[in-house]
């Protein structure tokens, strides 16, 4: 059982490490717009260089 | 005179040089749109920053500091075929936005813990009826705390927040049994953790909070959305003045930037969009909007205008006055003032549940202690037992049980274009049962209409309505539009006050008074309708009457039988004269009216129904109807209403039609009987759970089955409101 002392802080960190990606993409704006979001996983997004839209 | 558009009251500066607008737009809603707008907008040079927010329907642009002029974007997004309004955030809106993202980030956290908890919680489950050492045990409980304990800190605030301001209002609501139950399972917990007992309640006490502040978040969204769509549609309104700014140079800037002292100028056909005494010129003004009447009133110098009011035939200059200084408004305010502060606290059905279920749950927690006691059960095991009843009946599923309701509601509602909002309403409109309509653009449509297109040959009426196209008159502009009338004719001469007139194939062609077309003879002899506006048109010898009047909403007939159907009583009260209200009485088949009411008298006579216990729904558009819009149980106002009486109505329907009224009352009911069913399931659930708990069996994975199953039921339930809006009339 001494394979708890490393697995525990493991999966502990992992979680840990998805709450501050979470935090983080909260944080940039990322839940502002989910309707938007949604569309934009499928949009075309190859214009010609000079026109691309700035991305954030 | 040269007019320009100023928009600098919405730029602000972006950092780095850059500067900063945000744009309502129109018609935005899928990708196509986005792609089209944002490769539009990031084609022009200098522009670093355009991107759509579909959620809000925006863009935010930002472009290099002094290269770029606002106005281009805005007749780039209408090269584009969107219509589009710079925006300006209001605090409300901004509260809202930072409210939500802070619950995110509370149900974030505890979704968080709630998932490591369990991942401990279920070894020890197992654990208990295999192998495990209690000192593994012991180990994972203190893990357990050591993530629940900080969560439950942070992500059980807005309760704690909630329940603390109640109860130094010596009141409750349903978060403090939810915050009182949080506590005592987590010191609980502590303390058995402690003492190395067999159960800790770390995983129910966080996924109680993940569940309470997912319906919470729910709720704020739709919230957040409603006010958004509301804010764009008041941002598209447009609303500027021109503004002079040298003796003969006027500017037209949005409202905002207009402050009391300056001078605008009102042509004919404009609506005023500011308060203020007029200083030269002489018109007529339609101010129904303001007072119901349908009556043009003179405006010449020293006349006030209010907001709101059309300019019908000549310019205007307006010295702008503050608000306050206008009598007719400060009366208004003084009544709305009244009304507001008469306003009974609804006890919203949530508070009347937990006003009832806090003292029977905490009572039966204390009988249980006391029992166990004297039944021979050492004190440790006695409160364990009891704060195991806490836990089990603290509230999950009754706390769902209305939010979630009202999130799935307001959203049926919002797709058939009724905004919320408050929160309650949809409690409040479920209950009313007697209608008040206001007259004047509530069953009318505020915009004119011709009444009498089909008695017209086809091609006279399209002559006349090209005609009107070079007239700013409103009775003018209601011809040309209801003549589908494209292009003007060439040479068209206005007589101010009287008409116009054009010469069309060596003919004289007039549109105007009837005196002016020599057609008084057809007004004398014919059966007019009394409301209307009489216009003539004449081609040589030929002449006809056009009446111009407003019509009433195409579906009020339907929507008043729809509503007598429901067992609905219907009448209106309206500030205009007898004969115009009788006639609009008469064609919707409605008994009870009264006209040339004031403000106060309809305030009298809500009280009065209020007495006789009728639960009074308000529909009003004009600013005399604000302060009856807060006395009566629950309103309603059109979005083409006055600012005053939108922001006091508890909502807000879009569109031509009536229906909506309706349809909003079929989903209110059937969102108050769901509210009422998910209710009755919570109950159902701890009258099932609440003896386990006493006999003292209750685990934590039966703690933790329950919950959830009792809080999923509720919140299936609630989805079924989702159908509630699709049968209209």
């Amino acid at each position: 059982m001494e394979i708890l002392v490393f697995l525990v802080p493991l999966a502990l960190m992992l979680g840990g490490a998805g709450l501050v990606a979470f935090l983080w993409s909260l944080k940039s704006g990322q839940y502002d717009d989910l309707d938007g979001a949604a569309w934009r996983a499928i949009a075309d997004d190859d214009p010609p260089p000079q026109e691309a839209p700035a991305k954030r | 005179m040269q007019v320009t558009r100023d928009f600098s009251h919405y730029v602000r500066a972006a950092g780095a040089g850059h500067q900063h607008i945000d744009l309502a737009v129109e018609g935005v809603h899928c990708a196509g749109c986005m792609a089209k707008i944002e490769r539009g907008l990031s084609a022009i040079p200098d522009v670093t920053l355009a991107r759509v927010n579909l959620t809000d329907r925006r863009v935010a642009l930002e472009w290099k500091e002094g290269t770029l002029d606002p106005a281009r974007f805005i007749d780039r997004l209408e090269e584009l075929g969107y219509k589009a309004y710079p925006y300006e955030t209001e605090s409300a809106e901004a509260t809202e936005v930072a409210e939500s993202r802070f619950l995110l980030r509370c149900l974030g956290v505890a979704a968080f813990a709630a998932m490591n908890v369990m991942m401990l919680s279920i070894p020890v489950w197992s654990g208990n009826v295999s192998d495990m050492l209690p000192e593994q045990r012991d180990f994972f409980h203190w893990l357990s705390a050591l993530i629940a304990l900080p969560a439950a800190a942070y992500a059980g605030q807005p309760f704690f927040r909630s329940a603390w301001r109640a109860l130094s209002n010596k009141t409750t609501n349903m978060d403090v049994p939810i915050s009182i139950g949080v506590c005592l399972a987590l010191g609980m917990s502590v303390v058995e953790t402690v003492n190395h007992a067999e159960h800790a309640y770390f995983d129910a006490a966080i996924m109680l909070l993940t569940f309470l502040l997912v319906g919470r978040f729910l709720d704020q969204n739709m919230r957040r959305r409603t006010r958004a769509v509301a804010g764009n549609l008041a941002a598209l309104k447009a609303e500027t003045a021109a503004k002079f700014v040298g003796p003969d140079e006027i500017t037209q800037v949005p409202v905002a930037a207009i402050h009391p002292g300056d001078i605008v100028l009102l042509r004919p056909g404009e609506r005023c969009a500011v308060d203020g005494t007029v200083i030269e010129g002489r018109s007529e003004i339609d101010q129904s909007l303001i007072t119901g009447e349908t009556l043009y009133v003179t405006a010449e110098h020293g006349t006030p205008v209010y907001a709101g009011s059309m300019n019908i035939s000549g310019t205007l200059r307006v010295r702008v006055s503050a608000a306050s200084e206008a009598t007719l408004l400060a009366e208004i305010a003084r009544l709305l003032d009244n009304a507001l502060a008469a306003r009974s606290r609804y006890m919203r059905l949530a508070d009347r549940a937990s006003r009832l279920y806090a003292p029977v749950v905490h009572a039966t927690a204390l009988i249980t202690v006391l029992g166990w006691v004297i039944a021979g059960a050492s004190w440790h095991d006695a409160i364990v037992t009891g704060v195991a009843v806490l836990i089990i009946t603290c509230p999950c599923a009754l706390g769902l049980a209305i939010p979630t309701v009202q999130t799935v509601t307001s959203g049926a509602m919002f797709k058939s274009g009724v905004l919320l909002n408050s929160g309650d309403a949809i409690e409040r409109l479920a209950e009313a049962d007697h209608v008040i309509f206001d007259k004047t653009g509530t069953l009318t449509l505020p915009d004119l209409d011709v009444t009498n297109a089909a008695d017209i040959p086809t091609n006279m009426f399209e002559l006349a309505g090209r005609l009107a196209l070079s007239s700013h008159h409103p009775v003018a502009a209601a011809v040309a539009q209801a003549a589908v009338a494209k292009s003007p004719i060439v040479g068209a001469v206005e007589e101010a006050g009287q008409g116009v007139r054009a010469v069309v194939d060596g003919v004289e062609i007039r549109l105007g008074r009837p005196s002016f077309c020599g057609a008084e003879a057809l007004v004398v002899g014919a059966d007019l309708d009394p409301e209307a506006s009489i216009v003539a048109f004449s081609k040589d010898a030929e002449k006809f009457i056009l009446s111009v009047r407003q019509g009433l909403r195409p579906d009020a007939q339907a929507v008043i039988a729809a509503l007598k159907d429901r067992g609905i009583g219907v009448e209106i009260l309206s500030g205009d004269r007898a004969p115009a209200v009788i006639a609009a009485a008469q064609a919707l088949g409605i008994a009870e009216w009264r006209a040339g009411v004031t403000p106060a008298d309809k305030i009298a006579r809500i009280e009065e129904l209020k007495r006789r216990g009728a639960k009074v729904l308000m529909v009003g558009d004009g600013m005399n109807d604000a302060p009856s819009l807060a006395a009566a149980h629950v309103s309603m106002s059109p979005i083409s209403a006055a600012h005053l009486s939108q922001a006091t109505a508890d909502l807000v329907f879009l569109g031509r039609p009536l229906a909506p009224v309706v349809a909003a009352i079929d989903s209110a009911r059937k969102a108050l009987r769901l509210m009422r069913q998910n209710l009755w399931l919570a109950i159902g659930y701890n009258v099932l759970a609440v003896p386990v708990a006493i006999s003292g069996v209750v685990t934590p994975l039966i703690a933790a089955a329950a919950m959830s199953g009792s809080s999923m039921l509720v919140m299936l339930n609630s989805l079924r409101a989702r159908s509630a809006s699709r049968e209209i009339v």
